[in-house]
């Protein structure tokens, strides 16, 4: 994936579709602020300057899928692993709750469920029958919307042709009015991601600690 | 201070001193265990709302996943290294000065483990399914991962269990079987079954001091490299003020540092409430609380290793929490620390004046809270500091980790109370052989 920063405008439309799409309960000002909200992706707001002269920068910041994935040895359940496609998945019924992969997470991407997932009427209603319903106690993750991944393939070899550039969109890219995000394959080099991630743009988010993540954010040019 | 060396007492005094307080249960045995035993209810309650609820009831929250059950495994385990270790040292240096301790100390170890090895199970947010993590052929045909620090963590405190039951039984049985022979109560059944058949032959001597030395040996390893363990649950992390190489030796010299405290709190109090003035003298008090300040030496050489190496390479994360720990939120637990772990004890036990039956025991309690103070800072300040400033947080517990926390101090002083009406606190035949059966 990528994210050109230049284009994101902080709307936070990738967090509600993100919610939609996958089942993430929803949380209340009060419980929120005793860090009980779940997100999978999240925008954060870096200032610059002094007020009244201020900048207000943006980045969403979701699961990085890092190739070299701190998350993933600590787990004594092998509950987060890396699946054959390079995602850094998470299986929900593997994990006794340890939380040592969010400690180890230099992202502070994942997030916990403190309780039994619940919907205000009528939300229940509204479940994606793609993606099942975490219980309480386990830990849970962006996960690229794996649900669309295996759908497009599926389409693909029903319709008898390759998966395309384009035919998986997550949520989040999908619904971002600025296209700030691009998702696609990044083994295959004529994809528009894997342009983007070379191009002179591109930065990770702290690479430095080598865990070579998957998302790739692209500089400002301010 | 002390009339007779408890060596050169008759066979029948030590005897008589040692297993006199198993007798009757008095008013004032009975209400301490209750009282203890109300806390260990409490504590059982919140785990089960806990339980029934899901963690959210606890103070944790992104990105602090572990508190105050963290902590309090550390503790615990660290507090496991009083007996042990200690009466392994001494008993394979062969110090005669040991003999009214081991016993005492090596409880220390069995209940504090069995404390301590809770509260892996405590902090799980699907507790019910902890097996998982035993390497075990089960129903899902998945073993557990091995790279993880938690597999060797299990593995360890298992082992480390295992072997100071028995390294704890072994002494036991000599004394017990006495109890076998003179002891008429229903009691009587319950020593029989655990002297497994003990008369007193050479034989038998023999090869239980061979048994001893070996399991000395074996559990000295076990416990250095449990407490290495437990440090590598964070050092394997890569988190600021985690990944530490120090962290494994700093670990066992913490563990060894509490463990010492422990001991001694625990030794002033059975001195006191079982009147055992004659064999807990000055010169163990006096060994334990040099050993203590040496100890508080090494604790002191390690934390400002640790500290001075990360301010001076001044590495954004690192100082990120380094500035928390010293002049941040908390700065007060961190000063608090260094003052109970090393000013106290070092004025109280480096004077020679002021180093007192009290005193040794005030700097005892002062070194326990003080060695949980550090894990606090160790666990909560990396992680409510994460590199990543936009996730920063503070951790404050709920009522239900605090009742736990208390339950699991109510537990200790229950089982040990249980276990030294039970069974002599101190080994009698360690002073003065038994007579054999056929005498």
């Amino acid at each position: 994936m990528a994210i050109d920063l230049d284009r994101c405008t902080g709307c936070e439309a990738c967090v509600a579709a993100c919610h939609a799409e996958n089942n993430i309960p929803f949380s209340t000002p009060e419980e929120a602020d005793k860090g009980r909200a779940i997100h999978w992706i999240r925008v954060d707001r870096y200032y610059e300057g002094e007020f009244p002269d201020i900048k207000l920068k943006f980045q969403p910041v979701l699961c990085q899928h890092c190739e070299e994935a701190p998350c993933e040895p600590v787990c004594p359940v092998h509950a987060t692993y890396q699946n054959p496609e390079g995602l850094n998945v998470q299986v929900y019924n593997r994990c006794v709750g340890t939380f040592y992969c969010a400690n180890n997470c230099p992202y502070s991407v994942r997030s916990f469920n403190w309780f039994a997932p619940k919907w205000p009427e009528p939300m229940q209603m509204m479940h994606n029958p793609d993606v099942s319903i975490r219980e309480g106690g386990v830990m849970e993750k962006c996960s690229f919307c794996i649900q669309r991944v295996k759908r497009a393939k599926q389409d693909a070899t029903e319709d008898n042709r390759p998966l395309a550039d384009g035919d998986v969109q997550p949520a989040c890219v999908q619904s971002c009015p600025a296209e700030a995000m691009v998702f696609g394959d990044l083994n295959d080099p004529e994809s528009r991601v894997a342009k983007l991630a070379a191009s002179g743009r591109s930065t990770q988010l702290m690479e430095e600690l080598g865990t070579k993540p998957k998302v790739f954010y692209l500089r400002r040019n301010d | 201070m002390e009339a007779r060396a408890p060596e050169t007492l008759s066979y029948g005094q030590i005897r008589e001193d040692l297993f006199r307080p198993l007798s009757p249960f008095n008013a004032r045995w009975i209400f301490t265990c209750l009282a203890a035993f109300v806390f260990v209810v409490l504590g059982l309650v919140a785990w089960g709302f806990q339980l029934h609820d899901g963690m959210g009831i606890t103070g944790l929250k992104r990105p602090i996943f572990w508190g105050f059950y963290v902590i309090d495994f550390v503790f615990w385990i660290g507090i496991s290294h009083a007996g042990t270790l200690i009466s392994a040292i001494l008993r394979l240096t062969d110090a005669q000065w040991r003999k009214p301790i081991t016993r005492a100390a090596e409880a220390i170890t069995v209940f504090a483990l069995m404390i301590g090895g809770l509260f892996p199970i405590i902090h799980l947010g699907r507790a019910w399914l902890f097996y998982w993590l035993i390497p075990m052929p089960n129903d899902r045909l998945l073993w557990p991962n091995f790279r993880s620090p938690l597999v060797w963590d299990l593995t360890a405190i298992l082992t480390y269990v295992t072997g100071s039951v028995i390294y704890l039984y072994l002494p036991l049985i000599p004394d017990v079987a006495q109890l076998a022979r003179v002891n008429q109560t229903w009691r009587k059944k319950i020593y029989r079954l655990l002297s497994l058949g003990w008369t007193g032959s050479d034989t038998e001597w023999h090869a239980l001091e061979r048994a001893m030395k070996l399991m000395a040996c074996v559990i000295l390893a076990v416990a250095i490299s449990v407490h290495t363990i437990v440090a590598w649950d964070f050092a394997m992390a890569i988190s600021p003020m985690w990944h530490s190489t120090i962290f494994g030796p700093y670990f066992v010299v913490g563990a060894i540092f509490s463990g010492i405290a422990a001991l001694m709190v625990v030794m002033s109090v059975i001195r006191r409430v079982m009147h055992l003035e004659r064999y807990l003298t000055w010169r163990h008090f006096n060994n334990l609380a040099l050993l203590l300040l040496l100890m508080s030496l090494l604790w002191l050489y390690f934390t400002a290793s640790e500290h001075l190496t990360v301010w001076y390479g001044n590495e954004p994360g690192e100082m990120g929490v380094f500035g928390a720990r010293v002049r941040g939120p908390y700065a007060p637990y961190f000063w608090a620390m260094v003052i109970l772990n090393f000013v106290v004890p070092f004025i109280l036990l480096g004077i020679r004046k002021l180093r007192t039956f009290t005193t040794a025991t005030i700097a005892s309690v002062c070194v326990l809270i003080g060695m949980w103070l550090e894990r606090y800072l160790i666990v909560v300040a990396t992680l409510g500091n994460p590199r990543l400033s936009s996730a920063h947080a503070v951790y404050a517990p709920t009522w239900i980790e605090l009742a736990i926390t208390a339950a699991t101090f109510a537990a200790m002083v229950l089982l040990y109370m249980i276990f030294a009406k039970m069974f002599p606190i101190i080994a009698v035949w360690e002073f003065k052989p038994h007579p054999r059966e056929d005498d």
